[in-house]
């Protein structure tokens, strides 16, 4: 009884791929194409849940444009001409790395800028500061005097 | 008082862009093909399976391509807006009925009213690709040399019509 229960779980063990395969049949057409389908869709951003790729999300549009990329890499498209198909259907935004452009180069360079302002105020203002310092530090013998003579008199008042 | 004004006014600017960043409407993707010819298409009519419709039968005419689905929500919102200006004549609509059940769409046109000249089936969507749908219902205007001239992405309001599509209509007719 005991070995039949076994000899069941080790068949249903043995049959779990079996049932699998049915789902993941297009990974196991053409791995190579895959891959680069992967790839592609991991590059491109779905439009109807517009924080995820193509190939995280399960929307319907996202399903269809992933057939739409493995059909059209089958055709013997490169990976660029497919990504060129996209942007012509849904423009620059599904790209998740936008090229660079005249409208795009804000995008691109405007940290850049923002650092390179943010050095050059930084600087001016300790060179600012280094003259103040070196102003203060151009008293006179006659200015040394009266400071001296101040802050004795604010001791001696003190000590009263 | 000096010293408190750079960062007002830092802080203004702030609150400027992140004011217009707010209002903005993230789902609103500019679409490519505004002033590029509308992507080709020959597919079934939703009510005739054998007779087929392509963007081809609208050249000479101004035209709104209304993307619909009897699933769609918020399409049944924007519906009675459709039939409204189906009914003042001034522009042919033609439906994309896009991924959707023949049945399923024949009824609803029948249960809410049919604002559409024709209908085409769109059933794998794959008209919708080539035109960039994707956030159902949207609508194009097409000029009578069969040139996309405006996309409007989401129900249509009798605002929208009135301000944006029916003046744009009325220029795109004058035009020859």
């Amino acid at each position: 009884m005991r070995s039949l229960k076994s000899l069941m779980l080790a068949l249903l063990l043995a049959a779990a791929p079996l049932v699998h395969a049915g789902e993941a049949a297009p990974a196991a057409d053409d791995p190579v194409l895959e891959k680069r389908v992967l790839k592609l869709s991991e590059e491109l951003r779905c439009l109807v849940c517009q924080n995820q790729t193509i190939a995280d999300s399960h929307a319907d549009l996202a399903v269809d444009l992933k057939n739409q990329i493995r059909e059209k890499l089958k055709q013997g498209m490169s990976d660029n001409e497919v990504k060129d198909y996209m942007v012509a259907r849904y423009g620059d935004f599904v790209l998740y790395r936008p090229p660079v452009k005249a409208t795009t180069w804000v995008l691109w360079f405007g940290p850049f800028a923002l650092l390179v302002i943010g050095v050059v105020v930084l600087f001016a203002k300790l060179k600012s500061r280094a003259r103040k310092v070196a102003a203060a530090a151009g008293l006179s013998e006659a200015d040394h005097q009266r400071a001296q003579s101040l802050l004795s008199a604010e001791e001696k008042r003190e000590g009263a | 008082m000096n010293r408190f004004l750079l960062p007002l006014g830092i802080f203004i600017v702030l609150v400027v862009f992140l004011g217009i960043g707010l209002n903005r409407n993230p789902r609103e993707v500019p679409s490519p093909l505004i002033d590029k010819p509308a992507p080709a298409f020959q597919v079934p009519q939703l009510h005739e399976p054998a007779k087929t419709i392509s963007q081809k039968d609208m050249l000479g005419k101004v035209w709104l391509f209304n993307v619909w689905a009897s699933w769609c929500v918020s399409c049944r919102q924007e519906h009675p807006v459709l039939v409204e200006l189906s009914k003042k004549n001034v522009v042919p609509i033609v439906g994309l009925n896009y991924k959707d059940g023949r049945e399923d769409g024949m009824k609803w046109l029948q249960d809410w009213g049919n604002p559409y000249v024709l209908s085409a089936f769109d059933q794998d969507g794959r008209v919708g690709i080539d035109y960039g749908v994707y956030g159902v219902p949207e609508t194009f205007v097409v000029d009578k040399s069969g040139t996309i001239r405006y996309k409007h992405i989401g129900p249509l309001t009798q605002d929208a019509v009135e301000k944006k599509l029916l003046p744009l209509v009325q220029e795109l007719n004058a035009k020859s």
